[in-house]
């Protein structure tokens, strides 16, 4: 229940010129679509558990934002905030998904074996391969809006659908506030720790309450695969290993992520997705697929390269630094991954990135050589 | 394992037919306990499923908070609809430091003392050293001509300074203002402060409409408050719609200056270089009575009563608020083991020349009061004129080779 909002009712004494925010130096996908004319308009609304206009939008008032990098200023308090809201998230999540209208459906396919190749992507260029998303549990609202007793209750039904996996999924959860000095070392150096928000973005929407209460780690002996509890969503659910065989990385990540489904499901709290938005994250950005499939790749030369950034938006791809979002490249190494996630399956995004890395690995190895890549660079996909 | 997650589901469906019935706000037979459909959705879970966990904490709101506290208290609201989750989060955010014991938790409004009083009362005595609000009551005197001895030995006192804070009845502390609260907390404070005039002319800068000029200007004088980035305060919300209705005031002369909308409504801070404290609380008084009176003319007044005092946000500026102190140099004395003793006895602390949490540099402390409620601001004052004297005193005597006492202790109330 973040704050100054739960007395919404009151706050309606004061007229809509009086509340409407400053938006004036914003640069977000919010401030860009929210007038005081919309805002007359939804801020008496509230959703079933109470989440307002206000809550929604916090994150984004907080938050200028940046003239290079337009963030999307607002959050889900709950499955049904994308309802309640629509005249404002509808146009939020066409303009940040590439014009998808509120017509449009979501195509959820995730079929490991429709991936075609994806297992021999040059391990002397592609250090590692991961594969990420984030499950939203039916029934309980999001981490901008949960009380300490519903976070509580999305940790004991994760750490129980969990708890029965086998095989290659069997695994062991750590609690992020009952962890050993030595747990916490191992997750450190296995890079799967995750810290408390530090960004503004996900503090001023509320996310970060109660810290560390109700969050943890999971993840299975081999090291392969990995879920994280009550961070950004109630579930980020990652596969990942060194070097460059996607497709198994996609399987594992396929296999487990239903097998998961089943167990939930079974205890009545199944993930929210509907045909509309595909699976229902807290952010808009991660709505559809919730997907972020990516590489880490040595790609020294092409990445100076003149023509490097429209190579990356012709394949519908995006690069960051190796430490994730908002970091620099160390050593000519990038993350690539693909920059779509609602409007197109997850078989169909880790395909482009499949294809697109490879293409890349193949143009730098012809820049070793001194020759053009010219004839290469492919069309707007 | 099913009852418990179906029972939850059908209270969200009770949830779902209220909201759409616009029944949420129902006041008959209901009017202190909280009746929003966030409420419903909250009660579905009991408050033992709620209580937070408190044991690596360090605060007082984690060492006064007890499971019945918290269930007498959680679906209580205040008339604003303000809760008891709201005013502790800080403190659940913020475990605290071993050494250091921090508040832990924050008013929404001024009615959050009356409603929460079951939480706010062990606080406030743990903090203010054994105040009881239940029996006791707060004095408050701004009569400066009652000061004596105000004039420091400037060879040692740099510089002096008394501040406070002040909130306007009637609208939402800083964790729970609305945005129109805010803006009113400004056009009522500025329309106020406007009114000031002779040696307390002055102008207002708001803090969204600087320019770099103004900016860098109020910075060089160290007027410029920024954006609050410690947990402490952010974790309370007090630093939403950031910069929104900030501003900072003051006059020409600039040793009178008013912080508007950072973590109170106002506060004020009267200041010069030197140790010249009389004037300098003479000032801070009559610009304090002339604020007061200017707002009455418009209807509003300061949050206060006897039994706490000026309401302010955080419960550790509640009774004066008031923080009076220099800037003194005291080589020899700060190097004395006796040192922390004679200021403990004295009621006094030290701080570093950049404020609360910093160090000190060289050989100059920020001094002074500990206490803020259950005396009155002119015996605050006193207290640390008295106190900063006998270390003066204290210095000289080690300048001399002679020896120095630890005086003994003063006493914390009122008798």
């Amino acid at each position: 229940m973040p704050f100054g909002n739960t007395h919404n009712n009151f706050k309606l004494n004061f007229k809509t010129e009086e509340e409407f925010p400053d938006l004036s130096k914003h640069n977000n996908h919010m401030a860009k679509l929210l007038t005081p004319e919309l805002y007359g308009k939804l801020r008496d609304r509230q959703t079933p558990s109470g989440f307002t206009l206000d809550d929604v939008i916090q994150t984004g008032v907080d938050n200028p934002g940046h003239p290079f990098i337009m963030t999307v200023g607002c959050v889900a308090g709950d499955e049904e905030s994308y309802e309640v809201f629509k005249e404002l998230f509808d146009p939020i999540i066409s303009d940040r998904h590439g014009g998808y209208k509120a017509t449009d459906k979501h195509k959820t396919d995730m079929n490991f074996e429709n991936l075609k190749g994806g297992d021999d992507l040059d391990p002397a260029y592609v250090l590692s391969s991961r594969v990420r998303t984030g499950r939203s549990i039916k029934g309980y609202s999001l981490p901008p809006h949960t009380s300490r007793g519903e976070r509580r209750a999305i940790e004991r039904l994760s750490v129980e659908a969990l708890a029965p996996l086998e095989g290659e999924f069997k695994g062991k959860y750590y609690p992020l506030k009952s962890m050993t000095d030595a747990e916490q070392d191992a997750l450190i150096n296995d890079h799967f720790l995750f810290d408390k928000p530090v960004s503004p973005l996900l503090t001023c929407a509320g996310m970060a309450r109660d810290w560390p209460d109700g969050r943890g780690i999971w993840h299975n002996d081999d090291k392969t695969f990995l879920v994280w509890v009550n961070e950004e969503d109630h579930l980020r659910v990652i596969s990942m290993q060194q070097g460059g065989n996607m497709r198994e990385v996609f399987r594992r990540f396929c296999v487990g992520l239903t097998k998961i489904e089943e167990v939930f499901k079974n205890h009545n709290h199944g993930f929210m997705w509907n045909e509309h938005l595909g699976y229902v994250l807290t952010c808009p950005s991660n709505l559809g697929t919730g997907l972020r499939g990516g590489v880490h790749v040595k790609l020294p030369k092409l990445s100076v390269h003149a023509k490097f950034e429209e190579i990356l938006t012709r394949l519908r791809l995006q690069k960051r630094g190796t430490g994730g979002v908002d970091t620099a490249s160390v050593g000519g190494v990038f993350d690539i991954s693909n920059a779509d996630r609602l409007g197109s399956s997850e078989v169909a995004q880790v395909q482009m990135v499949v294809d697109g890395v490879k293409l890349m690995v193949e143009m730098e190895k012809k820049l070793e050589k001194g020759e053009a890549i010219d004839s290469m660079i492919p069309s707007q996909k | 394992m099913a009852t418990a997650f179906t029972r939850m589901l059908s209270g969200r469906n009770t949830a779902v037919i209220l909201a759409s019935l616009g029944a949420g706000t129902l006041a008959s037979g209901y009017l202190l306990t909280d009746t929003t459909a966030a409420a419903d959705m909250r009660r579905a879970y009991p408050p033992s499923a709620d209580f937070p966990d408190l044991r690596k904490h360090n605060n007082c709101m984690s060492a006064a908070l007890t499971p019945a506290i918290y269930s007498q208290l959680r679906d209580k609201v205040t008339p604003n609809n303000w809760t008891v989750d709201q005013c502790i989060q800080t403190g659940v955010d913020n475990a605290g430091h071993p050494f250091i014991k921090t508040v832990g938790m924050v008013a929404g409004d001024e009615e959050s003392y009356e409603v929460f009083a079951e939480l706010f009362d062990p606080v406030i005595k743990d903090r203010h050293n054994g105040y009881d609000p239940k029996t006791m009551k707060h004095p408050t005197d701004l009569d400066a001509s009652k000061i004596s001895s105000g004039m420091f030995d400037e060879k040692y006192v740099l510089s002096s300074r008394v501040r406070t804070g002040r909130s306007i009845r009637g609208l939402c502390l800083p964790p729970a203002c609305t945005r129109s609260e805010r803006r009113e907390v400004e056009r009522v404070a500025v329309a106020a402060l406007a009114g000031l005039k002779g040696d307390l002319t002055g102008r207002y800068y708001s803090l969204a409409e600087l320019t770099e000029q103004e900016q860098q200007q109020l910075i060089d004088e160290h007027f410029l408050f920024d954006k609050p980035v410690s947990p402490l305060l952010t974790s309370s919300g007090m630093a939403r719609d950031w910069p929104d209705a900030r501003g900072i005031w003051h006059n020409n002369d600039k040793n009178f200056l008013i912080w508007i909308n950072e973590e109170d409504h106002t506060r004020v801070i009267s200041m010069e270089k030197g140790g010249n404290m009389k004037r300098v609380f003479e000032r801070f008084c009559m610009g304090l009575q002339q604020v007061e009176q200017l707002i009455k003319e418009r209807g509003w007044e300061f949050m206060w009563n006897e039994r706490l005092g000026y309401i302010l946000t955080c419960p550790s500026n509640l009774g004066t608020g008031l923080r009076a102190g220099v800037h003194v140099r005291l080589p020899l004395l700060s190097k004395d083991q006796r040192f922390s003793k004679i200021l403990g006895n004295l009621r006094l602390q030290k701080r570093g020349t950049g404020g609360v949490d910093t160090a000190a540099t060289g050989d100059t402390f920020d001094i002074s009061n500990n206490d803020r409620l259950g005396k009155s601001e002119v015996e605050l004052v006193q207290l640390v004129i008295d106190g900063v004297n006998y270390l003066i005193e204290c210095e000289k005597k080690l300048e001399n080779g002679q020896d120095i006492q630890v005086p003994s202790p003063i006493d914390q109330f009122q008798k």
